[in-house]
């Protein structure tokens, strides 16, 4: 069973408490309104081509028997798009060149991988659109694509693009490469580090490219009207940075653009970046019609951002005492088509759970003929530290030393270094190793076989993830009635509208049940950053509590000139506003003001930087078939620093669905592609995310170490829940069978093998 | 189900959520484009379009299936239940209240064919063990729960409704 803390502990009166969402009926009767429901009238339909090369040059694309197709309506290409060459700062997405933007959503002049948009056509019906498809004629000529992260980095590998050069640190390489950037950390010196150690481990260890997997595909709906207004409806983790970057591809006036975020059915990070959006729109402008698009499942896994797969080379060594004197990694990642892969934050978590004195940490960022890679929980954390937790359960075999303990001596705690940031804030990485031993399942101990002879093992690991403030935005009206309207920029996909509604009713000392929260349009809210980046909770919630205390402020400004009185002498406890006897509720208040015709209505913008890092400990329990290979989960506990819970349910649900992303990575996920690079497993039955089937119920701890930068404590807990499971998994499955399996997935044929070569 | 192979609209007549209903549809249209393009019933939703995630179920003559996997022609004279028509206008069933208080969904779009399906299972089913939960769910996909609200909602719903709540 789940094991948390006791909902509404006293401390706060909504905090903690576990209220149904605002959302909730909507969404188990079916009426929720998400991007593929949209309904318009005079709506039309496109669909898009895509390059069934990994790599080719487009010579020539002939649309003319396509648009001559009855029930056609438009026909266009990326000639159709502006022509830019600019590079842009385009919010959490950091600086991007706007060519390449551009050139992902519409092939220019190279298709750069298999599933590449090349041409989309509007018609009357989606049927009619897809037979038009086959109509479009492309010269394509083929080129020799390379698929794998350390061919790309060879010097005689074709290159993707003819003029991209290494950057490292500003300098740029004088010949073309696949590599964007190198990366170097350093602190300390790492020969004078192993030269200490006793111990010293090195390995390598390979990830396939892994797919976000949300089970809604892409959608968008595009209207374009003859003065120039553009309004889209999309289901995307941020409508703000969807006007952007539609203002960007487009070069149309952003105070033009409305965008309209739907009810969203997952996103992991794969839905910010827009595919459709741009492509839907010139569709609607050339036809005078809106325009809807859907992904089938094949164009989301082929065509959209999975994360990378990777290459990564791990040392650490340690002296006797079991004590860390030195680590080196070096980290590879497959961008993809396009330069821009999570490389970064790899190289900033692959030591993070470690107080480090000597470190040096090389990270590249290479391009192969694969989707331009996207962010996916926590981008990059997972590859980097199932290395490192592995290495380091090595280290703990060879020193006779408990992974747990290791992990208590070595563990990063506040004021030490961390890679590329400042030192690290208050954290709770040894709270969750501490409530990790504690744990039931740690305490109890693991049945070594089954009954039919099946092997058992158990293993953990840590992972890291920073977080993210960003700016977020909150408009509340204090109704007739005494009730909330909560207006926010946050699109929901996980339970946000109870979890920001709970912070305001809490500091405005409203019921949970009188805030009425809604998600709007970017005409309609200030600048919101995404939901990504375990921010939410965090950056809106922390907007919607300065809401609550501008709300009350100004209801107190109001009373005092109704009640002829100074604004400091009027106390405010748990919704009323009293003083010397005289008082009044929310309802007497929003009376009172509506019949003098004021209103309380107060918008906030907030960008907080105090954000806390988020750590996490997982023991997972295995059995292995020795006659398959294959890996079944027993048990699974995950421990994690909320900072504080606000909603637990809705922590404890990011615990678990952030492990089973983590399982399904660890287990068998993986992009199979051919020889000529193209995908053969583009579907739900061939890339096989976990079922119910596959899974034990996930024990989840709640630890709560308060975040300083929040007035409730709040850290981000959406990201890091998917990073220690392959690395827990790997470790557990050489506990029960001897055997180290250093490349993802660690399918039945890899765990099979290594144990048929270790006999 | 008699089918007639044509090209052009065919008209269809079905009995769905309880009220009769009169559609013409495309030989090639499926159940699921139907409901949701011809009937405004976007509560069955496309994850895979080949019967992959169970997003589109759908009670089928008192069966459950895959709404993408029908053709629209074949529900001549059935009866066909959508997420649209489990529970009342007045009330949500008991599975329903359980997943909205066991958070048992969090994007929702996987949510519809949860409810049709598990509500299947239920009606064949009224005690099932955990297991029996998980092998009647594995043919529906959800990306952001990892199941264990889900299996543990359907076993509370199932309480509820031998209770007779």
């Amino acid at each position: 069973m789940a094991t948390t803390k006791e909902s509404g502990t006293g401390k706060y009166r909504v905090i903690g408490t576990r209220p149904v969402r605002p959302d909730g009926v909507d969404k188990v009767t079916g009426r929720a309104v998400y991007g593929a429901d949209v309904q318009l009238p005079r709506l039309a339909y496109a669909e898009v081509l895509r390059s069934p090369h990994a790599h080719a040059r487009i010579r020539g694309i002939d649309t003319s028997k396509a648009a001559a197709l009855p029930g056609v309506l438009a026909v266009i290409t990326a000639a159709d798009l502006p022509s830019i060459q600019a590079m842009a700062h385009l919010g959490e997405a950091g600086v991007v060149n706007l060519a390449h933007m551009s050139a992902n959503v519409l092939a220019r002049d190279k298709a750069l991988y298999q599933g590449h948009a090349v041409a989309a056509v509007a018609a009357l019906n989606p049927h009619v659109a897809a037979e038009a498809l086959k109509l479009i004629e492309v010269d394509y000529e083929p080129l020799p694509p390379v698929m794998d992260v350390r061919e790309a980095m060879k010097e005689d590998a074709p290159l993707l693009h003819e003029d991209l050069h290494t950057d490292t640190a500003g300098e740029k390489s004088e010949r073309p490469s696949n590599v964007a950037t190198h990366l170097i950390f350093e602190e300390g010196d790492v020969t004078e580090g192993f030269a200490q150690a006793v111990h010293v481990v090195e390995r390598e260890f390979f990830t396939a490219t892994v797919h976000q997997g949300y089970i809604e595909p892409q959608n968008a709906t595009a209207e374009w009207r003859a003065d120039g207004q553009l309004t889209v409806w999309t289901s995307t983790q941020g409508a703000f940075p969807v006007r952007t970057q539609l203002a960007q591809i487009l070069q149309h006036p952003i105070s033009q653009i409305k965008v309209i975020p739907c009810e969203i059915g997952g996103g992991f990070g794969g839905k910010i970046n827009v595919y459709l959006e741009p492509v839907a729109a010139i569709l609607s402008r050339k036809t005078g019609r809106p325009i809807k698009m859907t992904m089938d499942r094949a164009e989301v896994l082929t065509g959209t951002g999975p994360t990378p797969g990777s290459y990564m080379r791990v040392k650490m060594g340690v002296d006797a005492e079991g004590r860390i004197t030195a680590a080196e990694a070096e980290i590879a990642f497959e961008s993809g088509g396009y330069p821009g892969s999570p490389i970064g934050a790899g190289c900033m978590t692959v030591f993070a759970p470690y107080k480090l004195e000597n470190v040096r940490i090389d990270g590249y960022d290479v391009l192969v003929n694969k989707p331009k890679s996207a962010a996916y929980r926590a981008p990059g954390a997972t590859q980097a530290e199932y290395a490192s937790e592995t290495v380091v359960d090595e280290l703990c075999r060879l020193l006779g030393m408990d992974p747990l303990e290791f992990r208590l001596k070595n563990g990063s705690k506040e004021g030490d270094w961390r890679a590329g940031g400042p030192p690290y804030q208050r954290i709770g990485n040894l709270e969750c190793l501490q409530a990790t031993l504690a744990s039931p399942h740690w305490q109890t101990a693991l049945e070594r076989q089954g009954p039919d002879g099946k092997l058992r093992g158990r293993g953990v690991a840590s992972g890291y993830w920073f977080n993210i403030g960003l700016t977020s935005s909150c408009t509340g009206r204090l109704n007739p009635d005494g009730t909330v309207t909560l207006v926010e920029g946050s699109t929901d996909i996980g339970g946000t509208r109870a979890s920001i509604a709970m912070q305001f009713a809490e500091e405005f000392g409203i019921e949970y049940n009188a805030v009425y929260p809604s998600v709007v349009d970017t005409d309609s809210v200030g600048y919101t950053e995404v939901t990504g980046g375990s921010r939410t909770t965090y950056a809106t919630g922390y907007a919607a509590y300065e809401l609550a205390r501008r709300m009350k402020a100004q209801i107190v400004q109001s009373l005092a000139k109704h009640w002829e009185v100074e604004p400091a002498s009027i106390q405010v406890e748990g919704g009323v506003y009293s003083l010397n006897g005289k008082s009044a509720n929310l309802t007497e208040v929003a009376q009172l003001l509506n019949e003098s015709g004021e209103q309380v209505q107060i918008s906030v913008t907030l960008s907080p930087t105090g954000h806390g890092g988020a750590f996490a400990t997982h023991i997972a329990d295995v059995e292995v078939d020795p006659e398959t290979g294959k890996v079944e989960i027993l048990r699974y506990t995950a421990v994690q620093d909320a900072g504080t819970a606000i909603h637990p349910s809705y922590v404890e649900g990011q615990m678990q669905g952030g492990v089973v992303q983590g399982i399904g990575w660890a287990l068998n996920e993986e992009y199979y592609y051919d020889d000529q690079g193209r995908m053969r497993n583009a579907s739900f039955l061939d890339y096989r995310i976990p079922t119910a089937l596959d899974l034990p119920l996930i024990e989840t701890i709640i630890v709560e170490v308060p975040n300083p930068g929040h007035p409730y404590g709040v850290r981000g807990v959406g990201e890091v829940p998917i990073v220690p499971p392959p690395a827990a998994i790997a470790n557990a499955i050489y506990d029960a069978v001897g055997v180290r399996l250093r490349t993802l997935p660690m399918n039945p044929s890899r765990v099979w093998e290594a144990m048929a070569s270790k006999a | 189900m008699s089918v007639q192979i044509q090209s052009g609209p065919v008209a269809v007549n079905a009995t769905i959520n309880n009220e009769p209903v009169d559609f013409l549809c495309e030989p090639r249209e499926s159940l699921l484009e139907v409901l949701r393009d011809r009937l405004g019933l976007t509560g069955s939703k496309e994850g895979c379009n080949n019967g992959n995630c169970g997003a589109c179920n759908v009670m089928l003559d008192g069966r459950l299936v895959n709404s993408c996997c029908v053709l629209g022609v074949e529900c001549q004279g059935t009866t066909v239940t959508t997420v649209e028509g489990v529970g009342s206008p007045e009330g949500l069933t008991p599975l329903q209240q359980c997943f909205l208080e066991g958070a048992a969904l969090q994007c929702g779009i996987c949510t519809p064919g949860f409810i049709v399906a598990a509500q299947a299972l239920l009606e064949k089913n009224p005690n099932p063990t955990e297991h029996e939960i998980r092998f009647w769910l594995a043919g529906n996909l959800c990306r952001c729960t990892g199941y264990d609200k889900i299996v543990r909602a359907v076993q509370d719903a199932a309480a509820q409704m031998r209770e007779g709540k």
